[in-house]
């Protein structure tokens, strides 16, 4: 079918359109390249500094899915027991607003003091970053099970635990994986951030010490990775989420994000 | 009181004691076997009714008794279904039908080691409401009427002794609505369940209970009890017989009244 062809052959042309029209207007514009360099001039970087940007890449991605992975346990367990009862769920969730609404940027330092500079910081800031949306998002699927299907299994004598077991956590777990795709990408916020401020290792560090050095093409390049990473990542998260909860998206009432 | 279902000088606030009251002096008695319908303004505590008869809410004041006992924890021998038929959509039609199987006891011991003859018996259910072979279908592929008959069939998969229908057809179309009328009738008439349905819909509670129970508004309470006794099996060509008509005529003057 055309149509289908189209669209998915629709990404990589606005892709390459958009290279294109950047190529173009560094040409046209005559953009100093220490201002905005040229894809072709990112393209060498890339080549130039491989060693380094595979190391450091493979850094970031280790230090980020360490914080990622801490988050969705944390998250899971936090979010069954908030989600467990309305009263925990309503006492529980202004709270965790509140814990939200902190920048994450501001406890890197404490992080630094505690810990040195590292892996470490890196890993539990990726880890406070991502883990609130799985928490709201487990936790908002256990706490809006209809009440009238709550009373069909009451009145049979179902506990608080068969509840949870036969519906609580089915129904919740399209929110979960649906919560991790907006996790991860929070993850490399987290984990590039800490490092730009406290590391010597990760893209962060890395397109600090560019910017130091004025290689400009190369800290494009290290947008370039980390928006490889961060793809990647989503894209496996999403297929995750498609293959544990398809029926989710057949039936209705169901929020994924 | 006797009584399969009694409720006497029932008093219920779901804010505890001295917040506003949802039912009060709510006395009614059902018996075994019978078809019993509750009527009246919307708020006036009918599925209030439903839960302190199920021992999903317990009396302030006033004793609740179903089967001979006072009701302090939720009854087991009870089948609810509601206007919304909340099947699990992860869970095929069959699936959802067995559910009360894996929480109420004996089943539930015996649910994974006897699957195959508790299979049968869903599937027996679902044919008699007309979902024969619907069974391995998931809930968004059946149509509202037929997620409400899977709903019963949730209800009633555990043999309950008692059946609780809380406005269950309200959200079908006026055909679906009697068709399942029918389903309803036969499924009391085979197996003689004690069957309490809450409505709005007079005709649907004229033309199937042996009795109808008019409730008052806010705080509820029996204003009005109507024996019905059109004989059984009834038809729905009833449905427009006169005597059918000013029966019904005659409750809605009652709704009225309850209202004002
Ligand atoms: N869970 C609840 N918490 C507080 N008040 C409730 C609750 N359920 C019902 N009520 C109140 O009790 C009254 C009776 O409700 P209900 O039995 O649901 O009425 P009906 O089913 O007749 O429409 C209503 O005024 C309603 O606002
Ligand atoms: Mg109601």
């Amino acid at each position: 079918m055309p149509t289908s062809l189209a669209i998915r052959a629709a990404p990589w042309v606005f892709v390459i359109g958009m290279l294109v029209v950047w190529q173009a207007a560094v040409a046209i514009f005559a953009i100093p390249p220490f201002v905005l360099p040229p894809p072709t001039a990112v393209a060498g970087a890339i080549v130039q500094y491989w060693n380094a940007i595979w190391y450091e890449s493979l850094f970031t991605l280790g230090t980020t899915m360490a914080g990622f992975l801490l988050a969705v346990g944390f998250g899971l367990a936090l979010g069954l027991f908030i989600g467990w009862s309305r009263t925990i769920y309503a006492g529980l969730y202004p709270l965790m607003i509140g814990f939200n609404a902190v920048p994450k940027v501001a406890v890197v330092p404490i992080l630094v003091l505690w810990f040195g500079i590292g892996a470490v910081p890196a890993i539990i800031t990726a880890f406070l970053i991502s883990f609130f949306p799985i928490v709201v998002n487990v936790a908002t699927g256990l706490a809006t099970i209809e009440p009238e299907l709550e009373d069909v299994l009451k009145a049979l004598g179902a506990s608080k635990l068969d509840i949870m077991r036969k519906v609580g956590i089915p129904r919740a777990l399209p929110y979960f994986f649906g919560s991790l795709k907006i996790a991860i990408t929070l993850a490399f916020v987290g984990s590039v951030i800490s490092e730009s401020i406290a590391s010597n290792h990760g893209i962060g560090n890395l397109m600090l010490q560019a910017q130091s050095q004025f290689k400009v093409p190369l800290i494009f390049a290290g947008l370039v990775v980390l928006a490889v990473e961060g793809i990647a990542m989503y894209a496996v998260m999403a297929w995750l989420e498609k293959r544990m909860t398809g029926w989710a998206h057949r039936s209705t009432g169901f929020a994924s994000s | 009181m006797r009584g399969f279902v009694t409720l006497e000088g029932v008093r219920h606030a779901y804010g505890g004691a001295g917040t506003q009251l949802a039912v009060d002096n709510l006395t009614l008695a059902i018996e075994k076997g019978e078809f019993a319908a509750v009527v009246g303004p919307s708020g006036c505590g009918k599925s209030t009714l439903m839960k302190l008869a199920t021992g999903l809410q317990f009396p302030q004041n006033g004793v609740v008794t179903v089967a001979g006992e006072v009701v302090e924890k939720p009854v087991k021998i009870a089948g609810m279904a509601f206007q919304a038929p909340t099947l699990l959509p992860w869970r095929t039609t069959l699936d959802n039908v067995l559910l009360p199987l894996e929480i109420v006891e004996p089943h539930r011991k015996r649910i994974r080691r006897d699957r195959a003859a508790y299979r049968e018996r869903a599937e027996a259910l679902l044919a008699q409401v007309g979902l024969d072979g619907a069974g391995d279908k998931f809930p968004w592929e059946l149509s509202g009427g037929m997620q409400m008959r899977a709903s019963l069939c949730r209800a009633l998969v555990h043999e309950p002794q008692l059946l609780m229908l809380d406005e269950p057809f309200g959200a079908l179309d006026a055909f679906t609505r009697e068709e399942l009328w029918c389903v309803i009738r036969d499924i009391h008439a085979a197996s003689g369940v004690t069957i309490i349905l809450v409505t709005h819909d007079l005709r649907e509670a004229v033309f199937l209970a042996d009795r109808i129970f008019v409730m008052s508004a806010r705080p509820g309470h029996i204003l009005v009890e109507k024996q019905i006794d059109f004989p059984r099996p009834r038809d729905l060509e009833l449905t427009y017989a006169a005597p059918f008509q000013d029966m019904v005529h005659e409750l809605r003057g009652h709704i009225v009244e309850a209202r004002k």
